[in-house]
């Protein structure tokens, strides 16, 4: 058995602890309580031409079908 | 081109001759009524507009905020009120988790958030959309509660307040740990995996003996905590199973998960080769995944059912010899004085002590017409005061209300629905004993035959056999039926929903409500002088804006705001109509006796007649009733042609019914019912053997929708009737019904098609097992696989 991967397998082992303390804080965080809004809130432009103070003119809304 | 006749925001047929506009990025958008306007005009002023190119569903008809609502609203200020849902997270800063009712896609969260913030004093906003809930935090010395309410009602959504400290809490911190469970099993499972190769492919092109065992300590090393942490929820599911005498599914699933553990830790320990780590870890993983994603579909059902049946504080002005007071309804107690003003609900049963005017009955009675009260008269709790303060003395409250009898009737109906749950339980307690008898029975024989295989034959019969795919079989499918009805705006409530509606064979609507919209609608204008009825309707609608009464709205709703005309000294006359001043000359709008007319204030088909009359004569006479709900005969006649019978059980009189009912062509309808009767005439049909599905949105329809094999209550309906409904329509379309059976049926026959298959994989997988010729990590993946194949299949259903 060689030092080498002896050296792997406890690296492995460090990141694997890294992954779970890094999930662990993002479910801590609330970050899986929504799984559909954030996913669609990115197609919405903050900087939208129609908000208040962006207007710029000619900029003409696509109606929906 | 249906397009050119639908309304721009909400996409319903547009009401001829009503020109309601809205100016959108430079297009006049036309609007189907005075609501949409208000709702689209509220959403362009706020520089929202993009929301309309960014929404993928159509929101829901735009209501237009009376001032009555502000005023319910504002009761939402009462510090003694907040004490129950706001929290304090700073000094002069609140926040609250709010139920936002109406959201369809995300632009709505969208439209939301941004006009919220916009509001000066709020300082966040958080809009969840897989439950439609908000958070807000704000600054009460810049900004009321009321006002953020009243602007969400502005943009044509509804929020109330919500209760986050009880149910939701404690879900939430339990989603929390299986989410956590489910990463440990997720990130072991993957290590050990990848470990296992290497042991398989040690195992065949040679490895040191140390390495190998040095591989297999590490993946006990990380099997410990899924062990440990991961599978908890199975040991404590099974124990508990256990001790009540039964046996479930998960008693084989713990068997195989402590055996599997048990006899790799041996192998481990004495150095042989035989080690199940990369099955157990599988096995787990898979079955938690599945579990998740099973419970997140019906917690999302859960929530939104929540979301609708949380009653909102409820007050009521008391009123003493030291003013009024305003105290919460469970404080009163019979002989307190209330005062009731016009567009409240009476929180008690009680005799009115002075005033008079009219109350709306419907939601006990059925009947859309005004009751009149005068001192003496009884008043029933959960009624409508509708015109003008009434002061009642509380005769009873809580239990002994007409309404809590109501409930009571309903409590009976609920308590005589058949349990399917029960039935599925006996089965899978049955399939359990069989599974451990086969195993068993072939650890037996193998022990004769070779007693080295035997652990490895057990193991791989106990997993292959785990009902996952059987047990997953029905409620994958409900669930994904569940979440699109969702989506469409059904929610179902009861699991046997779906089912039974499968099999439904007749549908009984309700009337007033449901088939209609359970308002006044202006029906007709008959001028009677030289004014043309344009004319007449403008000053109709414009003397109208000083009344709260029911009968105003529709008025008000066929003229657009800029064209009413300014009204001095407007007289409101509880019970008999309005009085006020435009250029300089009287004018009189309700009962003929107002304006000191005879003329007979007649009712015919449920029609209600109010007339307009200036000092000296009548000018016009308008006819007002409820009107058919603009797609109720397009889904008469999708439910005919699915083969359906319909029926129509209403509580108002049997000449409006009977006129209704030859308007949508059901030849059965049945007027003047109460409660009883309707309750009656159901049995009557069930006792014939027929499936009924019962649509219904008042009080008096709570005890036959409990009743009725599946039933549907309208969202707008009463709170009762959604409590009791096992289905709710949250969206304003009808035709949603239709849809529903149909999926229903397409759920069943892929329910059907999992338990085909959930059986046939088990019929050849386990004699295969039991033969020996399945290894246990083979076991796993078939496990998986079959699970799999039954979930991907439920998802078909779209």
């Amino acid at each position: 058995m060689n030092s080498i991967l002896v050296f792997l397998l406890g690296l492995t082992f460090l990141f694997l602890v890294l992954i779970g303390l890094g999930i662990f804080w993002a479910i801590k965080n609330g970050q899986f309580e929504d799984m559909e809004g954030p996913a669609q809130r990115i197609l919405m432009d903050d900087d939208d031409p129609l908000l208040p103070g962006r207007r710029s003119a000619g900029d003409t809304l696509n109606k929906e079908p | 081109m249906t397009e050119a006749a639908a309304c721009f925001h909400c996409g319903q047929p547009l009401v001829p001759g009503a020109a309601f506009k809205v100016e959108i990025a430079q297009q006049f958008q036309p609007m189907c009524c005075r609501g949409c306007q208000a709702v689209a005009q509220a959403i362009v002023d706020n520089g929202l507009a993009a929301y309309y190119k960014n929404r993928t569903v159509l929101p829901g008809r735009g209501q237009e905020v009376l001032s009555a609502e502000l005023d319910q609203l504002r009761l939402y200020d009462h510090p003694k009120i907040q004490q129950s849902f706001v929290l304090d997270t700073g000094e002069h800063i609140k926040q609250a988790v709010l139920i936002l009712e109406g959201i369809t896609c995300a632009a709505c969260v969208w439209l939301n958030e941004r006009h919220l913030l916009q509001l000066p004093g709020v300082r966040l906003v958080n809009v969840n959309y897989a439950s439609h809930r908000v958070r807000i935090s704000w600054d009460q010395r810049e900004i009321a509660l009321s006002t953020i309410l009243a602007e969400i009602q502005r943009l044509g959504y509804h929020a109330h307040p919500y209760n986050a400290q009880s149910a939701a809490n404690s879900r939430e911190r339990r989603r929390k740990k299986d989410l956590r469970r489910l990463a440990i099993a997720g990130i072991a499972a993957a290590q050990v995996m990848m470990l296992a190769v290497a042991l398989y492919a040690g195992s065949w092109y040679g490895m040191e003996a140390s390495t190998a065992k040095l591989l297999r300590w590490l993946s006990l090393a990380l099997t410990l905590p899924v062990m440990i942490f991961a599978a908890q929820p199975f040991y404590s599911a099974a124990w508990s199973a256990l001790k009540m005498r039964r046996l479930t599914m998960d008693v084989p699933v713990v068997i195989a998960l402590l055996s599997a553990f048990a006899g790799s830790v041996a192998n481990t320990w004495l150095g042989q080769s035989h080690v199940y780590y990369d099955a157990i870890n599988m096995f787990v993983l898979f079955l938690l995944g599945t579990r998740l994603l099973e419970q997140g579909a019906r917690e999302r059902s859960m929530e939104a059912a929540e979301n609708l049946l949380k009653l909102a504080p409820a007050m009521a002005t008391r009123v003493t010899e030291d003013g009024h007071q305003l105290v919460p309804v469970l404080e009163l107690i019979a002989g307190d004085r209330l005062l009731v003003k016009p567009g409240e609900t009476f929180p008690a049963d009680g005799t009115v002590e002075s005033g008079a005017g009219g109350v709306d009955e419907a939601l006990l009675t059925g009947e859309s017409r005004l009751v009149a009260k005068q001192p003496g008269d009884q008043v029933i709790a959960g009624s409508i005061n509708s015109d003008s303060p009434l002061t009642v003395r509380v005769t009873s409250i809580g239990e002994n209300t007409v309404l809590a009898g109501i409930v009571r009737l309903l409590d009976q109906a609920l308590a005589e629905k058949p349990r399917l749950a029960q039935l599925v339980d006996r089965i899978a307690a049955q399939f359990t004993w069989g599974l451990l008898a086969l195993t068993l029975l072939t650890g037996v024989a193998w022990w004769w035959i070779d007693p080295s295989r035997v652990f490895d034959i057990v193991l791989s019969v106990l997993v292959v056999t785990c009902p996952c795919a059987l047990s997953l079989a029905a409620p994958a499918a409900l669930a994904a039926a569940g979440s699109h009805l969702l989506a469409r705006g059904v929610l179902v409530t009861r699991g046997h929903a779906l089912e039974t509606l499968a099999r439904v064979d007749h549908v009984v609507f309700d009337k007033t409500g449901t088939l209609t919209y359970g308002k006044p609608v202006l029906q007709a204008t008959y001028p009677l002088a030289e004014w043309d009825a344009q004319q007449c309707l403008r000053w109709a609608a414009s003397l109208e804006q000083a009344s709260e009464h029911p009968l105003a709205a529709p008025f008000l709703a066929k003229i657009a705001a800029d064209a009413l005309l300014p009204v001095i000294d407007a007289h409101n006359e509880p019970g008999r109509g309005v009085s006020g001043i435009i250029a300089g000359k009287r004018y009189f709008i309700g009962r003929a006796e107002l304006a000191g007319h005879a003329a007979a204030d007649a009712v015919t088909d449920g029609a209600t007649q109010v007339w307009l009359a200036d000092e000296t004569r009548l000018l016009a006479k308008f006819v007002l009733a409820d009107a058919l709900r603009s797609d109720a005969k397009q889904l008469v006649e999708a439910l005919k042609a699915q083969g359906l019978r319909l029926s129509i059980f209403s509580g108002d009189d049997s000449a409006t019914v009977r006129h209704i009912g030859a308007e949508l062509g059901i030849a059965d309808c049945r007027g003047e019912l109460k409660p009883a009767d309707k309750l009656a005439a159901l049995r009557t049909l069930q006792a014939a053997g027929e499936v009924v599905m019962m649509l219904g949105d008042g009080v008096n329809d709570a005890p036959v929708l409990a009743a009725a094999q599946v039933s549907l209550a309208m969202g707008a309906g009463t709170q009762v009737a959604r409590a009791t409904s096992d289905m709710v329509l949250l969206s304003e379309r009808l035709m949603e019904v239709a849809h529903a059976l149909e999926l229903s049926r397409l759920s069943m026959s892929v329910m059907r098609q999992n338990f085909a298959w959930a059986i046939a994989y088990n019929l050849i997988a386990v004699p295969l097992a039991a033969l020996g010729w399945v290894s246990p990590w083979l076991a796993a993946l078939g496990m998986s696989a079959s699970s799999l194949i039954v979930v991907a299949n439920a998802l078909r259903l779209k």
